[in-house]
């Protein structure tokens, strides 16, 4: 159970017996930024749920439900769970993301998910720098039953993906993910790194990767906003995963976002066990970042 | 994405000044877009408050009003006042007690911890001529004590032989007992990654602290972290006595507002830059280029002067 949220005991502070007006919106609108959801859409979530209550008296349980509601409409079109295509032998996943966000975590936890619904699952540990990367996912391999496809610590990564698809088609595996190692957005030469690796699963299948999965961390502030835009320029990102929401209502930049940038958002990690990976759920997210429920 | 402050400044200042004289209702304009600048630069809004009132203050009081150049004084005291609030006294590692000396480094999932473990224990051991012992305490994530291990494989420096299966209370002891008897000057323990709202793993953590008084307890920190490194640096600071802050990944293009937040509100000073993955990425703190990057430009002092 999440512990309520800054945004929602502020709501408390603001609210108790006062109107609606422009002092108390533009508290409101700080109040969101000070969850992470970024000075544009903080604006325009408090002007929406002023349109109709203007200098009206309302209650603080009020306010949050409205900005549930309003945090709901942005999410919910971009609350999309994670699918395999079954037509695909194997479904290529790359995954993708800044050092640290928790890229090998989710990995094992979608190892786990699909090896729980009998499907064959191939783990690619195309992380060839970071020390230990590789015995990392060999552990998740190990606990979830799937292969590893693995090569020298600075080996070439691309050509590491290349053995892994090979390997997972031969085996008729159902899902291959493809670990990577991670990287700040603004490095062009690790990301020419990552396009090399596209370049090279294309070979294989032109469709491939079927999905690219950026993973961020809920702790990021603004600068979500910049490692979406531009590992989606660069490795078309098909879907976002949100980590480290276990214990707190964090990830408000997550509704900024989904504001900018519509992509769909399958799946949350809530704990570093291999069972801590849930869909996404648009409503539960925005009633715990507005409170609904609490106090 | 963001519009730098000199840029934001620029328009509502030159605007003004086309009039004459500013006014204090001007300045009051002006710090509108400061604030901007700050909260999306993630620093918290609590410290945005009370860093726009100093400002406030400052620039009323001082010459802004009447100069030349209205848009450069106001960004002039912003950048005095920010570098004044991240610290300007240099502060470095605390390298004298009777060894061995424990460093404690401690801080959320994947912020950088084992990382900056083996640059700061490679930069006792190169620069300060120290001897140094890393031990890693995370018996959590998979692969965690191995990682450490292969980056004192690759430094040279000695890793604690792992066993498996043993606490971190326990490690901690014996990473202690070992450096006494290998007249190590210097141990470092790595921890596991912890939330702050993890109770029985903050409460593990306050353990090994009690266990190995460490002369370091250092908080490794994101620098692309959010309004919530508030909490994280005071939920930390809680629970064992955090003295000083490691800032990572500077080398990312984010704004680092994280770095004045929890400065302002623990106090604790941040002692060390983390500006890459590689080893020898590691900078002493100057709060000058903290407090360029989060207005968004480059050097300001000298963009001040040339105005
Ligand atoms: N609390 C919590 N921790 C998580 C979650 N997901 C990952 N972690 C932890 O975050 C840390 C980093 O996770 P990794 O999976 O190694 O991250 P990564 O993106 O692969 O890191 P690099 O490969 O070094 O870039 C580890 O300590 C994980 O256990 C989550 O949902 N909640
Ligand atoms: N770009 C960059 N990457 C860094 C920096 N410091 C650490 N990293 C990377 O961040 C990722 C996580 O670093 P770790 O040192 O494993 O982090 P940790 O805090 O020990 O992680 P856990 O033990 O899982 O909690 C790795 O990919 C590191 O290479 C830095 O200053 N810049
Ligand atoms: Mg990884
Ligand atoms: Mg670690």
């Amino acid at each position: 159970k999440r512990s309520s949220s800054a945004i929602s005991s502020g709501i408390t502070d603001i609210f108790t017996k006062r109107k609606l007006d422009d002092d108390v919106i533009e508290e409101l609108e700080e109040l969101l930024i000070s969850g992470d959801l970024g000075v544009t859409t903080a604006a325009r979530i408090a002007a929406n749920i002023a349109k109709t209550r203007y200098d009206k008296e309302i209650a603080p349980e009020e306010i949050r439900a409205a900005l549930a509601d309003e945090v709901a409409a942005i999410l919910d079109p971009v609350a999309i769970p994670f699918t395999l295509d079954e037509s695909r032998k194997p479904h290529v996943a790359l995954i993708v993301g800044v050092n640290g966000s928790g890229k090998t975590t989710t990995i094992g936890k979608f190892a786990k998910q699909y090896r729980a619904a009998g499907k064959k699952v191939v783990l690619a540990a195309g992380d060839t720098f970071r020390a230990a990367a590789v015995e990392q996912l060999q552990v998740w391999g190990q606990r979830t039953g799937c292969d590893v496809v693995t090569t020298k610590v600075g080996g070439d990564a691309a050509g590491l993906a290349y053995s892994a698809m090979e390997k997972a088609k031969a085996d008729g595996a159902d899902l291959l993910l493809i670990d990577t190692a991670g990287r700040l957005q603004n490095k062009s030469d690790l990301m020419a790194e990552l396009e090399k690796v596209l370049r090279v699963i294309k070979k294989l299948d032109p469709d491939a990767p079927h999905s690219c999965l950026l993973v961020l961390d809920a702790t990021t502030g603004q600068n979500a906003l910049n490692q979406v835009e531009i590992f989606g320029k660069v490795c078309n990102v098909t879907g976002l995963v949100m980590t480290k929401l276990d214990g707190t209502a964090r990830g408000g930049v997550l509704v900024a976002i989904a504001d900018r940038f519509g992509l769909p958002v399958h799946a949350i990690g809530v704990g570093e066990g291999e069972d801590d990976l849930q869909p996404f759920a648009a409503r539960d997210f925005a009633r715990a970042l507005s409170g609904v429920g609490s106090l | 994405m963001f519009e730098s402050l000199t840029g934001r400044l620029g328009d509502v200042l030159g605007r003004l000044t086309k009039r004459g004289a500013l006014t204090e209702a001007d300045v009051t304009e002006a710090l509108r877009e400061v604030r901007v600048a700050l909260l999306e630069a993630d620093v918290a809004l609590p410290v945005v408050k009370s860093f726009v009132k100093r400002v406030k203050t400052k620039a009323i009081g001082t010459e802004v009003l009447k100069s030349v150049n209205p848009a450069q004084m106001v960004i002039k005291v912003v950048h005095d006042q920010l570098v004044e609030m991240l610290g300007s006294e240099q502060q470095e590692l605390n390298l004298v007690a009777v060894p061995p000396v424990v460093y404690m480094m401690v801080g959320l999932q994947g912020s950088g911890k084992t990382t900056s473990t083996a640059k700061i224990a490679k930069w006792l051991t190169e620069k300060q001529g120290k001897k140094v012992l890393m031990a890693s305490l995370d018996v959590r994530r998979p692969a965690a004590q191995e990682q450490l291990k292969i980056l004192g494989e690759q430094t040279g420096i000695a890793t604690l032989p792992i066993i498996q299966g043993q606490m971190p209370v326990d490690i901690a002891k014996r990473a202690v007992q070992s450096a006494k008897l290998q007249g190590v000057d210097i141990v470092m323990l790595d921890t596991a990654g912890r939330l702050h709202v993890d109770e029985s793993l903050m409460a593990e953590m306050d353990a090994v602290h009690k266990e190995a008084h460490p002369t370091e307890t250092l908080l490794v920190v994101d620098s692309l972290t959010g309004q919530d490194a508030v909490n994280v640096a005071e939920q930390f600071k809680s629970r064992v006595d955090v003295t000083g802050i490691v800032l990572t990944r500077i080398d990312g293009d984010g704004r680092g507002g994280a770095a004045l937040s929890m400065r302002e509100v623990t106090g604790c000073p941040i002692k060390l830059l983390g500006t890459g993955e590689k080893l020898d990425a590691l900078e002493a703190f100057h709060p000058d280029r903290i407090a360029n990057r989060i207005l968004g430009m480059g050097d300001i002092v000298s963009l001040v002067e040339k105005a």
